[in-house]
């Protein structure tokens, strides 16, 4: 494959006079739109569309599997694909840091000559509580078709505290896939490029290319201002979607009040046995029927309150006493928030619920998810550059976006988030490597001290 | 800190409420001791009868180190400073924590003098809006890779003519004393006394009466280092545990980090109580091409952010790295005891005539700013109503009931804005459309639904302004 430079990039665009050409926009880094009938000459748009489909070209990377370098791996073919500074380190080296060399220092009498050895004694906490475990999806001997199933919750201590208590289950990732063409941030839109019109397809890339645990099927098609399909119509793509891969699946309504109760209740009829998680009953909704559709049909229900512990609270009450749900059957969305817009009191909404769960709240003791593709909302991730225009460049949107749903996932990790519904590979991929690692399962290490003396 | 109530520190005041401290009563000054907002040093009386009165003395250095922060607080830095550690929670909900991770950026002494200077005008230069404010970086780190003194020495001296705080590295007790000698009135912090090391690196500290980092993967060895440091007298101590970049090293990382500082304010372990160094820096020593070791640099930055680093050293300048650690410290250390808000009222963008639009938006500080940057850098000229939210964004205030059109009434009213303009034409924030009738309704205004994100309003107003 030829390489490529982004200057390179743009010294093209130059020879092509692209500034100047009529009805072609150049939008932020990589895209490029052609307005059709535009008068351009045929010459020009050729190499600008050879240049597009190049750059899809080498942004697709498909079947590459979780092992512990899964994510530099895929960082190593973003930053080929973009073009930006190739230099693979197999020459990187490992320096060793410089002995001190002896010193002749006039020992003041102030100096000890050894050390007052002390020992270090961690201080432990108790916490009474354990939060719930709950599975998703169902085998056959237990009812249901899936291959795999998925199980969470489980924690005695905070988050990926080992030392304090063991931690049963690593958090899990969903990924989204919608049974309509969504609004979707270039970067992300980019990986599904092919499959945005085929739910079952997009459910096997999310599973087999980015390796979801679990996928997120959102009917937003069925929202009354958008196509407003019916309910029964609409859960035809459950069906397909569980027949099209083998992992537990989250069902999602298109969020309006008054429709949403009974799609859900359709799809959890279709997916009977499947234990799948109905997302979400909330308080403005009729959540005693959601509630009911998953208890009637053993599936699971999503309790989601905006960012409000009481409501949380009050949420998880209802759907426990009123209808009956059973504690294995109840997860908590207490909302996500991007990162620098509110995530500060996402975090501490969660913390604050998963602190009371583990001191004993059986109110609160459930496990949480986490709508982490809000992430995408944040201008930083997807704005071509800064509107503000005394800032430092804001750099490559490529690499804006996912670091931003990285860094907004992983901060709800540690308030103790333990199903993630994301949506860019890499994104995905980045955080599965650091849970990993602090779940202990990544087993190389690398020298701490390299960084003190290392040149460049 | 060790009291918790009010009570508790009225009884080392002088109890006269004698106003001068700025709080009417005693009572209330003890309060604001409790909150972090002043120091017993801030009530005069007090302090005057100490310097004449031994027994006040001792009873004020009480008060003192009663309301002294949990962890250590230390000040980086000569002309232009950055205070470290003075934290007292683990969790940010059982108080706020205070002073925000301290970020410094590698500049190493074996690059040649314009890389350096590019590096360092990088990290004088950054700034990222946010909030009514810009973001910047705090500090530059020089390492010795030269292990030549007299080039340390010469690279420190230029770096410090960039006048931001400075984090020393090397482990070689003669090239950190060259360095000193050069800079050590810039109070840099000087890294690091390590097991081989430790006596030249007290004596540094002792000369030079610079802060200084004791660093052991080991904790009883890293309790060690600091107890020994500390009763040697030196003060100003920063606890390095080390930080392995990858793998079980890193899960060991995040581990000791939280023992450290969870025995330190739980455990009430004062050798331990000082602040950490977490070095994201480290992901540069793993095999990766850049953009991978940039992203995994900014990985363990975050986890760090989060959990417990008080100052840090990175390496990536992009602002792909900079930009979420930079927000991500922001959001953290933001006290969630008042939501960040401006003063309502009536803003002028940019010189607005009579004919140009009038725009409402709500005091949230993360709302306004976001709307004022787009019209001024939009250069859209107009008028920006700012309505009493509490504090609270548009969607949020409107769910909430903060935003009422009522409120839109009385602020109309209230900032006379009517006299300003000709006509009568108010654009709404999208998230905002169902209040539209009703604001007609009670103000007589007509209501023009903009768009959702003020990004967009430029473009909007292209459409629809002048209005037909
Ligand atoms: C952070 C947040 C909170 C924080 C609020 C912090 C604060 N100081 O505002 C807290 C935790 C307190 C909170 C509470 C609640 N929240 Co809330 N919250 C959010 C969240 C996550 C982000 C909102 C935000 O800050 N956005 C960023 C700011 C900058 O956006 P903004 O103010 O809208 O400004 C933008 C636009 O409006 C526009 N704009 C602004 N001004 C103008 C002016 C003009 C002229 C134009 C054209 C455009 C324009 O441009 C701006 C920049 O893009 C959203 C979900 C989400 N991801 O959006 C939910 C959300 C807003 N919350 C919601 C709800 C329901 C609530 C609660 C009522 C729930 C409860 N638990 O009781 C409470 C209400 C509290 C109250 N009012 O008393 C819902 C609202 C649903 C609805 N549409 O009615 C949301 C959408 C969540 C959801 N998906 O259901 N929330
Ligand atoms: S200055 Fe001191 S004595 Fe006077 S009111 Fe304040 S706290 Fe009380």
């Amino acid at each position: 494959m030829e390489k490529f430079t982004l200057e390179e990039f743009f010294q093209l665009l130059k020879k092509y006079n692209v500034e100047e050409l009529e009805g072609v926009r150049i939008e932020g880094d990589l895209e490029i739109e052609i307005e059709p009938g535009a008068g351009v000459d045929v010459s020009t748009i050729n190499a600008l569309l050879a240049l597009t489909q190049y750059i899809n070209l080498i942004q697709e990377f498909g079947n590459f599997l979780y092992h512990a370098n899964a994510a530099l791996m895929y960082l190593q073919r973003l930053s080929s694909a973009l073009g930006i500074q190739l230099q693979l380190p197999s020459t990187t080296q490992q320096i060793q840091p410089q002995q001190p060399q002896p010193v002749t220092v006039e020992a003041k009498p102030k100096i000890p000559e050894k050390l007052i050895e002390v020992k270090f004694e961690p201080y432990k906490p108790e916490y009474t509580g354990v939060i719930e475990e709950v599975t998703l999806g169902a085998k056959k001997s237990e009812g249901g078709t899936r291959e795999v199933t998925v199980t969470i919750g489980g924690e005695r201590s905070l988050p990926f505290y080992t030392f304090d208590a063991e931690m049963p289950h690593m958090p899990v990732i969903a990924i989204d896939i919608f049974d309509r063409k969504p609004m979707l941030a270039k970067a992300v839109r980019e990986h599904y490029e092919d499959v945005l019109e085929d739910p079952a397809e997009w459910a096997k890339k999310a599973v087999k290319d980015f390796g979801a645990d679990l996928v997120t099927l959102h009917l937003i098609s069925t929202d009354p201002m958008l196509e407003d399909t019916p309910p029964s119509e609409a859960v035809k793509v459950v069906e397909e979607v569980l027949q099209a891969v083998r992992v537990p699946l989250i069902i999602g309504g298109s969020g309006n009040k008054e429709k949403d109760p009974i799609v859900l209740e359709k799809a959890a009829e279709v997916a009977e046995g499947e234990r799948v998680m109905l997302a979400s009953a909330t308080l403005d909704m009729d959540w005693e029927r959601i509630g009911n559709a998953a208890k009637d049909h053993g599936h699971v229900v999503l309790s989601w309150t905006q960012m409000d512990i009481n409501n949380q609270k009050t949420l998880n009450r209802y759907l426990l006493k009123r209808v009956g749900i059973p504690r294995d059957s109840l997860v908590m969305d207490p909302t996500t928030a991007a990162l620098g817009y509110g995530l500060d009191y996402a975090y501490t909404n969660m913390e604050r619920i998963r602190i009371s769960g583990l001191r004993g709240d059986t109110d609160l003791n459930f496990p949480m998810s986490s709508g982490t593709t809000n992430a995408w909302g944040a201008r930083e991730a997807w704005m071509k550059e800064s509107p503000i225009e005394e800032d430092t460049p804001w750099g490559p949107r490529e690499l804006r976006g996912p670091i931003w749903e990285i860094v907004t996932g992983l901060t709800l990790a540690l308030a103790g988030v333990d199903l993630f519904m994301m949506m860019h590979p890499g994104a995905v991929a980045v955080l599965k490597e650091i849970m990993n690692t602090l779940m202990g399962n990544v087993k190389e290490t690398a020298d701490g001290d390299a960084w003190i003396t290392m040149e460049g | 800190m060790k009291v918790k109530s009010p009570l508790e520190i009225y009884r080392y005041l002088p109890q006269t409420n004698c106003g001068e401290c700025g709080y009417d009563t005693c009572m209330s000054f003890a309060a604001q001791i409790i909150e972090r907002v002043v120091k017993p040093t801030d009530c005069p009386p007090l302090v005057r009868d100490a310097e004449k009165d031994e027994k006040v003395k001792k009873r004020l250095d009480e008060l003192i180190s009663l309301t002294s922060p949990e962890i250590l607080e230390i000040v980086i830095g000569g002309e232009n400073t950055v205070k470290i550690g003075g934290e007292d929670v683990l969790h940010r909900h059982e108080l706020t924590f205070f002073n925000p991770t301290a970020f410094f950026y590698d500049v190493w002494d074996s690059l040649d003098d314009k890389e350096i200077d590019e590096r360092c005008s990088k990290v004088v230069e950054y700034k990222k809006f946010y909030v009514g404010d810009f973001l910047t970086l705090d500090g530059i780190a020089v390492r010795c890779t030269s292990n030549n003194p007299e080039r340390f020495k010469q690279v420190v001296k230029k770096v410090a003519g960039y006048g931001k705080p400075m984090v020393l590295i090397s482990l070689n007790a003669n090239c950190m004393r060259a360095a000193l000698e050069e800079v050590a009135k810039e109070r840099p912090l000087i890294y690091a006394a390590t097991e081989d090391n430790w006596r030249e690196f007290l004596q540094l500290a002792l000369e030079f009466k610079v802060p200084v980092v004791v660093r052991s993967k080991n904790l009883d060895k890293l309790k060690s280092l600091a107890k020994t440091f500390k009763e040697s007298g030196v003060n100003e101590i920063v606890l390095d545990p080390v930080t392995e970049p990858i793998g079980e090293g890193l899960k060991g990382t995040f581990e000791r980090v939280i023992q450290l500082r969870r025995t330190a304010i739980l455990g009430e372990d004062k050798d331990v109580a000082y602040p950490i160094m977490v070095t994201p820096i480290s992901a540069w020593s793993i095999e990766a091409d850049e953009i991978s070791k940039a992203y995994w640099e900014t990985v363990i930055a975050s986890l760090f952010i989060v959990k417990y680093a008080d100052v840090m050293i990175f390496k990536s300048l992009e602002p792909y790295s900079i930009m979420p650690t930079i927000t991500l410290r922001y959001n953290i250390y933001t006290d969630p005891r008042t939501p960040v808000q401006v003063e309502p009222g009536l803003r002028e963008i940019n010189n607005p005539t009579a004919e140009d639009p009038v725009f409402l938006t709500t005091n949230f500080a993360l709302t306004y700013y976001t709307v004022e940057s787009d019209l001024t850098s939009g250069n859209i000229k107009g008028w920006l109503l700012v309505l009493d939210t509490e504090g609270l964004g548009v969607e949020v205030s409107v769910a909430g009931g903060q935003f009422t059109a009522g409120k839109v009434k009385d602020l109309i009213k209230d900032t006379k804005i009517e006299e300003r303009v000709k006509h009568r034409y108010l654009v709404i924030p999208g998230l905002a459309a169902r209040l539209q009738g009703a604001i007609e309704d009670e103000t007589g205004w007509k209501v023009l639904v903009g768009p959702m994100d003020s990004g967009r309003i430029k473009g909007w107003l292209e459409q629809n302004w002048p209005p037909k």
